[in-house]
């Protein structure tokens, strides 16, 4: 390999570091008019009047918009349409957008917005999992879902549980809580939108160009391709901007009504509430073992507090459920999920989707088991890792599998068994698994779901892809692959992307999807090409590689004419037969295993992390230093949810919707990462390739809370561990309490009765359990 | 967002939008170049740097002062431009990230952010780099403490951090 593997610069490195990138607040048009959103200040509220006629009247303001403007729901899942770009009948939660101004100026916006008069009837506010299980006092936030504010309810049962937990030596149950945080991007979303000619173009900070494209399509009643919508260049992402968001539709409504150019950048409070990020989810395990540690059965059981819409969270529900049986061999699995509705910004997809919260309750788990049985928690784990190349109880199909080697790195490396025992002093392990992308589209059909197109043409390459580039590095993995194939450097290679007019279909940054998918798109229409290539070159007696490129580019186009082709992608299928098997499937998963070496202080209860170690299995690096930067950036923020970072509220406000007050670790909290990439060449990715971008994150919290664990004997079962939880834990240890912090149980949920699955053959391999 | 001061806010407003917006004339160096500029004197000079100068690459994360994304140069000592007033500037030499290149000559911290992957995202990029300039031209050897210290007002949530701050000690090794 030429370029793939190396540790070359990002392709949009130069742009990012002149300040020339184009970020979409940055692009300014003539007579652009300024937007600003009028929102909620009630968390809950019947809306009576609005009246827009003083804004209007205002110098300076030319549109104002309220919900009859846009009546049409939308929302990211299809089966969860709740949301309008403003609402007129209802708010939800502080922030809820209402109307809507367009002005020559920020200021003179803001003011109109100011001068809105609406008149509400205030409603009991519904502010946590046990106000959301209780009849309504009122009336409920949504009319649709389960009884009370219950948004969605899951029950699943795989093989058989009961006779697992009879068979078990030793059973045993926890619970834990995952307290909900925010991506925190660093640039706020903005957006851009034009209206010529009777078509619509909309530049957005986004991680789904194509999601918002249909969002746009529904909303504005117009075809898509009276629709434009492009990716600007993006600060920052980590599943904040993958829905819609209602100020894109609204920049492209005011723009069709004034025919000038219409800009909404969200202010960082604006940014707090539209959220979109980590549920807090309550969780509940009971697991059997033998007396050796092996699993003979579990039972999880989650309770998401969803906030006031729908979002990701239906898909966000059965991820608490779905991927731990991909690192775990359980051979009868039983979950229970249930997601509420509360008065609060809607809680949705942030780097993991739905998987740190179940992978912090089930590696804790497990280190209690082991320590129940007196058993090295590292080697039970062990004991029960899965194997390459099988199905797991609930038919996920596991391809390559690198646990093992990355265990062993991370566990070598930091010296874990000969650690040094001193007060205060702990080491804590944990590993996890990740998607590299989700098998299933959000949307139901059987298009691919990534498309490349190239064109080569007087030694100039064009790759034009729908795939967007939210930091993580997507454009260099496309112009890399391509550069591999025709033997050019990835700097050769031209790119357009992220544009619903010129470019194929990419679904979108989301679920780790775009190395995998992209990936194989881009790989499949560079051979393509290579081919034609190759062919013409051999034509005229001489060999690939022996004549220059740009000849070999006029030998071809003689040979061919206009040379293009194009590539795609669509993973294979092989959900499980039961409803719900939609969420879990990935063409393959990634693997991770952590260390985290810590010293906590029993006097103040701060914690000080030493160093991080941490094992990626990404299949095949085809950038080592990118995913080197994806596993740093996972590790850092993971140590942020696990140590600082909490969205929680107080009577309807966000408590601290500032970046001072909103804790994130600076450069002086973040310690001593060591990465190690374990390479296991996946038969599917494009070179071997899986994915880096949110898998390594998962294992960090609850590796800290064991090293915490390790320093002080006391158990945090919820995270951020902050001080005052920890002095708390040790206070009841010294009065002979369980030495231990969290939730001290699961509310009674009534889930409906388990729907039982008939898991696949034992002996079922990857291979011939494709479909 | 509360609903009780709504209607002091519709008060203010009336009268603020009845008043003349008081407008004034000076000229700021920005990267070696004087810019006359007229401008309401309310203005920060992040708003001057990105909507009267163009410099968008100067960027905006809070308007607070809290993240470090906006911070330019002022007489070489790092700045949040968002808590500037350019009347407070004049005679002042100010430096932007689209200031520290010589002509189409990378500036080693620029080189070495991009050889070392230390951009991500590339948001927070620009003002990192201006605070890692102003370190490096007081302090040419600096140990990792003094450069987390010295970047500590800057945030980054893609990077973890590392990447950068590697970056910076190859470019310091560059520039001695």
């Amino acid at each position: 390999m030429k370029v793939v593997g190396k540790p070359l610069p990002k392709v949009d490195s130069a742009a990012k570091v002149t300040g020339r990138a184009l970020y979409a607040d940055d692009i300014a048009l003539p007579r652009t008019l300024h937007c600003k959103i009028l929102r909620s200040p009630h968390p809950h509220a019947r809306i009576l009047s609005i009246d827009t006629s003083a804004a209007r009247r205002m110098p300076g303001v030319l549109a104002v918009i309220t919900g009859a403007d846009l009546p049409i729901k939308f929302g990211i899942l299809p089966v969860t349409q709740d949301e309008r770009a403003l609402e007129h009948e209802k708010v939800r939660y502080v922030g809820d957008p209402i109307a809507a101004v367009a002005a020559t100026e920020e200021e003179v916006a803001a003011a109109a917005c100011d001068a809105i008069a609406v008149e509400y009837e205030v409603l009991e506010p519904v502010m946590s999992i046990d106000a959301a299980l209780a009849p309504a006092k009122d009336e409920r936030i949504q009319d649709y879902g389960g009884p009370n504010n219950i948004h969605k309810f899951v029950a699943l049962e795989f093989g058989d549980v009961d006779g697992g937990f009879a068979r078990a030596d030793h059973v045993r149950e926890d619970v834990f809580f995952f307290q909900g945080n925010t991506h925190l991007p660093m640039e706020q979303h903005s957006a851009i939108a034009t209206y010529v000619d009777g078509k619509v173009t909309l530049w957005s900070s986004t991680q789904v160009v194509h999601y918002v494209h249909r969002a746009l399509a529904k909303v504005l009643e117009l075809p898509m391709h009276r629709i434009r919508v492009i990716g600007a260049a993006h600060g920052g992402g980590f599943g904040g901007k993958t829905d819609p968001f209602a100020h894109e539709i609204i920049v492209c409504k005011l723009a069709m009504l004034t025919g000038r150019p219409v800009k909404c950048t969200l202010t960082r409070e604006e940014v707090f509430y539209a959220h979109r990020g980590r549920h807090p989810v309550l969780m509940w395990v009971r697991t059997g073992v033998t007396g050796d540690g092996r699993i003979t059965a579990m039972h999880f059981r989650s309770a998401l507090d969803g906030g006031a819409y729908g979002s990701y969270g239906v898909a966000s529900t059965f991820y608490t459920g779905a991927l731990q049986t991909v690192t775990y061999d359980i051979p009868a699995y039983r979950f229970e999920g249930c997601r509420v509705f509360t008065n609060k910004p809607p809680c949705g997809p942030k780097r993991g989707h739905g998987t740190p919260q179940p992978r912090f309750a089930i590696e804790l788990h497990m280190e209690k088991i082991a320590r129940d049985l007196d058993l090295d928690p590292v080697d039970m784990k062990r004991r029960n890792f899965v194997q390459p190349f099988t199905r797991t109880v609930n038919w996920l199909r596991v391809t390559s599998c690198g646990l093992e080697e990355c265990t062993e790195r991370v566990i070598k490396a930091s010296r874990f068994h000969g650690r040094e025992r001193r007060a205060g002093h702990g080491m804590g392990f944990a590993i996890s698994s990740y998607l590299s992308g989700a098998g299933t589209a959000i949307y139901w059909n059987d298009m691919p779901h990534s498309e490349v197109q190239m064109k080569v043409d007087r030694g100039g390459v064009t790759v034009y892809c729908g795939a967007m580039d939210i930091g993580q590095g997507s454009d260099s993995v496309l112009a890399t692959i391509v550069a591999e194939e025709l033997g050019l450097q990835p700097s050769d290679v031209r790119l357009v992307t992220a544009d619903t007019d010129t470019t194929p279909i990419d679904l979108g940054s989301y679920s780790s999807r775009v190395t995998f998918m992209a990936g194989n798109a881009a790989l499949e229409a560079a051979r393509k090409m290579r081919a034609m290539l190759v062919e013409a070159v051999e034509a005229s007696g001489h060999k690939f590689g022996e004549v220059a490129f740009e000849d070999a580019c006029v030998l071809a186009e003689e040979r061919f004419g206009t040379l293009t082709s194009a590539g795609s992608y669509t993973p294979p299928k092989i959900a499980g037969p039961y409803k719900g098997s939609g969420v879990g499937p990935s063409p393959a998963y990634s693997y991770s295993a952590c260390v985290v070496d810590l010293d906590a202080d029993a006097r103040t209860g701060l914690i000080n992390v030493n160093k991080v170690w941490i094992a990626h299995d990404v299949g095949r690096a085809i950038n080592p230093l990118l995913v080197e930067g994806q596993v740093e950036g996972s590790v850092y923020m993971g140590l942020g949810e696990a140590l600082m970072e909490e969205q929680t509220f107080r009577k309807g406000l966000h408590k601290w919707p500032s970046m001072l007050e909103y804790k994130s670790p600076t450069f002086l909290d973040v310690p001593e990462i060591e990465t190690f990439i374990v390479e296991t060449n996946d038969p599917e990715g494009p070179y071997g390739a899986k994915e880096a971008g949110q898998g390594p994150l998962l294992p960090v919290p609850p590796a800290l809370c064991s090293a915490v664990y390790d320093a002080l004997g006391v158990w945090i079962d919820e995270i951020p561990v902050t001080p005052e939880k920890v002095i708390e834990a040790l206070r009841r240890k010294e009065k002979g309490e369980e030495a231990r912090y969290g939730p001290p149980l699961f509310p009674t949920i009534p889930y409906p009765p388990t729907i039982k699955v008939e898991p696949p053959p034992r002996s079922a391999n990857a291979a011939t359990a494709s479909i | 967002m509360r609903g009780d001061t709504q209607e002091y806010a519709r008060f203010d407003v009336k009268n603020e939008m009845l008043r003349e917006v008081e407008r004034i004339v000076l000229t700021l160096e920005v990267n070696g170049e004087q810019k006359q500029l007229l401008v309401p004197v309310h203005k920060t000079l992040l708003e001057v740097l990105r909507e009267d100068l163009q410099l968008t690459g100067t960027k905006h994360g809070c308007e607070l002062g809290e993240c470090g994304t906006c911070t330019v140069l002022v007489g070489g000592k790092p700045e949040l431009s968002c808590l500037l007033l350019p009347v407070q500037l004049e005679g002042e030499a100010i430096t932007t990230v689209e200031g520290i290149a010589q002509g189409s000559e990378l500036h080693p911290l620029q080189v070495a952010f991009g050889e070392l992957g230390a951009a991500q995202c590339g948001y927070c990029t620009p003002g990192i780099l201006l605070s890692a300039k102003s370190l490096l031209e007081g302090n040419p050897r600096p140990t990792r403490g003094e450069i987390r210290e010295a970047l500590a007002g800057n945030l980054c949530r893609c990077t973890g951090y590392t990447k950068i701050i590697e970056a910076i000690e190859l470019a310091a090794d560059r520039m001695r």
